[in-house]
């Protein structure tokens, strides 16, 4: 598959936001400037960019409560998504949702979710609601390794398989539920063999290589749009950082994982691999990229300023929006 | 005006409001063939893209139901028996209910929920529990209790036009109550209570099937000269409070009388509601008549022991007249 360049660009871009947002917001919340509770993707931003590269615009996805990067990657302002992670009026969610629950309808991002797995069914509802309404659009739907073990995955993919549902499950299979080996806590080695049980197509994908996730969600997202049914992606990637910002604190002296292996999936980094990539193929000079990750930080220094001189909600909005009138 | 039975005025309320909006659809277990008759025939109408059967997999589903009402179309999900909700309470408590406010108001979750509760005859625990106390703290969900035929249709036909998630709950001891009801686009607003009966001694709040046993028991003591006001709150989020306060302000005394358990349940926020906002009508406590604190046992003796009935609500009513 030859990709264009705007795309790849488009696709760098997408990561290089995913990073230094995260990063950032990493700092912040460390700095308690952010409450509450933050999981970022540090390392794990070529699955969510190259999935929802190969989605259009009216195609729709949900996440996960570790959801900045899909929301990002789907086109998420990080000006909207900054002040509703500081609780501010002007947030995604007018600061009712908070990291875990940002939401952009606009942009087809259903929303990331504080359960694990409940995303699944949403996912197979969107779907069934673009049968239902006699639309081509699809929804790809995150989740990690953790969720698969969930029972509502097994209903989802049961599901959308009986009644070939336009949807893509996309596993981003971290190694990682919450501070439990994945390993430790799963019948199998790989999550997409369970694909079988369902009767559909499961396939490995190296999640740090943004052109092959984007090379399986392409196909998958053609197979789902054809209206052959669901796929499921497993993207092997690895998140630097730990479950939670602030683990320490409920860790104490514990640990969950050796130092070594988090310094070789460093070494895995997806903007590292893309650079190469980008040097071999001789497309995309060294310039290019460097001009991408100068606007990303000027956008970024934008975004924290917007979001630390907005103004908080207004107490008596604390009742608005239970029910739509 | 037509003689229509519970089942039959879901039915018409389903075909419709299906007929009405090509959004709309069927999903739940068993609603081709219909187990209870509710959905029997929509399949030859609308066909099997809006009428599905699920997988008995309700966490899944309902689920599903979510997806598809946030993603613009209107789902009518049916859980077969009300106590299958607790295998989906994740997607109707934290999902359902929850989305719209998080997302900052972004999300629209038309959904209804339609399921039977409450015991109908040696079912026991697990198929005859009146599960709607377990959704009241549960805030973002609209609760509706039809109590006879003609409600039936207008409340679930307001339901689907509803953009919120609604739960419908039909008793399954109700389904052949048969009734004239108004033909047409026959509508009951939610959040409207119903007095079903006018008296002057005391108030019976009487919730979903406890209706139809509350106006026996007022029939036969008005022989006595003891009149009693049926209140029949048919949802009860939102709830008509003014018509519950009115009508203890008048008669001074209040029962509620309902099917659910006694801690947590619907008797006790309604009781607490009088107690707050209506203490100073009040001539004595407020009284609850409800099913025992046990799950509901299937041998038939027990069963009758447990569940809330019109012996115990005449003598409740006796004592707070005191007659």
């Amino acid at each position: 598959m030859d990709l264009g360049k705007e795309l790849l660009l488009d696709m760098y871009r997408s990561m290089t936001r995913i990073r230094l947002f995260e990063t950032q917001v990493r700092d912040l919340a460390t700095a308690n400037e952010i409450p509450g509770f933050v999981h970022v993707s540090i390392g794990e931003e070529a699955s969510a960019t190259g999935v929802c590269a190969a989605l259009r615009k009216t195609d729709r996805i949900t996440s996960t409560h570790r959801g900045h990067s899909h929301l990002i990657a789907k086109g998420g302002r990080l000006d909207r998504m900054m002040a509703e992670l500081f609780g501010k009026r002007t947030g995604y969610c007018k600061g009712k949702g908070g990291s875990m629950h940002i939401v952009d309808f606009a942009l087809g991002i259903l929303g990331a979710n504080g359960i694990v797995g409940a995303g699944l069914p949403i996912a197979t509802g969107s779907a069934l609601a673009a049968v239902i309404a006699g639309k081509d659009d699809v929804t790809a739907c995150f989740f990690g390794d953790g969720a698969s073990n969930e029972g509502t995955f097994h209903e989802s993919l049961n599901l959308a398989a009986v009644w070939k549902l336009p949807v893509v499950f996309v596993c981003e299979n971290n190694g990682f539920g919450e501070f439990t080996p994945m390993q430790t806590v799963t019948s199998v080695k790989d999550i997409a063999v369970r694909a079988k049980a369902f009767d559909i197509p499961g396939h490995i994908v190296d999640g740090n290589d943004v052109l092959e996730v984007y090379r399986y969600a392409s196909e998958a997202i053609a197979r789902a749009r054809a209206g052959d049914g669901p796929t499921l992606l497993e993207c092997k990637t690895y998140r630097w950082e730990g479950h939670v910002v602030g683990e320490q604190a409920f860790l104490g002296s514990g640990s969950y994982r050796a130092d070594q292996e988090v310094s070789e999936w460093k070494a895995r980094c997806p903007l590292i691999r893309f650079d190469k990539f980008a040097a071999e193929s001789g497309k995309i000079s060294v310039a290019e990229l460097q001009k991408i990750r100068k606007e990303t930080e000027v956008e970024l220094e934008e975004a924290v300023k917007f979001a630390r001189e907005s103004p908080l909600p207004n107490v008596s909005e604390v009742t608005d929006d239970v029910f739509t009138d | 005006m037509a003689v229509t039975t519970y089942i039959q005025a879901i039915n018409q309320a389903l075909a419709e409001e299906m007929e009405r909006d090509p959004l709309t659809f069927v999903m739940g277990e068993d609603v081709v063939l219909s187990a209870f008759g509710a959905t029997k025939g929509l399949i030859d109408k609308f066909g099997p893209n809006r009428v599905r059967n699920t997988p008995i997999a309700e966490a899944g589903f309902v689920g599903a139901a979510v997806g598809a009402a946030m993603a613009g179309t209107r789902p009518i999900c049916e859980v077969e028996f009300a106590s299958f909700f607790y295998c989906a309470f994740d997607q109707v408590c934290n999902q359902a209910a929850k989305l719209r406010y998080m997302s900052g108001g972004q999300a629209r979750m038309p959904i209804t929920f339609r399921c039977v509760y409450g015991a109908m005859g040696g079912a026991a625990a697990q198929h005859s529990e009146t599960v709607y106390a377990q959704f009241l703290s549960v805030a973002g969900l609209k609760l509706v209790v039809p109590s006879n035929p003609s409600d039936m249709k207008g409340l679930l036909k307001s339901a689907i036009r509803d953009d919120n998630p609604v739960i419908v709950f039909e008793h399954g001891a109700l389904g052949g109550h048969r009734e004239e009801i108004p033909t047409g686009d026959h509508l009951v607003p939610l959040g409207k209570a119903a007095i079903k009966r006018v008296g002057e001694h005391v108030t019976v709040i009487a919730i979903g099937a406890m209706v139809p046993k509350a106006i026996k028991v007022a029939d036969r003591l008005a022989k006595e000269n003891i009149s009693v006001e049926v209140v029949d709150p048919r949802t009860l989020i939102p709830l008509d409070e003014d018509a519950i306060l009115s009508s203890v302000e008048k008669t001074n005394r209040a029962i509620v009388f309902d099917k659910g358990h006694l801690r947590g349940g619907a008797a006790t926020d309604i009781a607490a509601l009088i107690g707050e906002k209506g203490f100073d009508f009040l001539d004595g406590p407020v009284r609850r008549v409800t099913t025992l604190d046990v799950p509901i046992p299937f041998s038939p003796p027990l069963e009758k022991a447990a569940l809330a009935n019109e012996a115990r609500l005449e003598s409740a009513i006796r004592e707070l007249v005191g007659r």
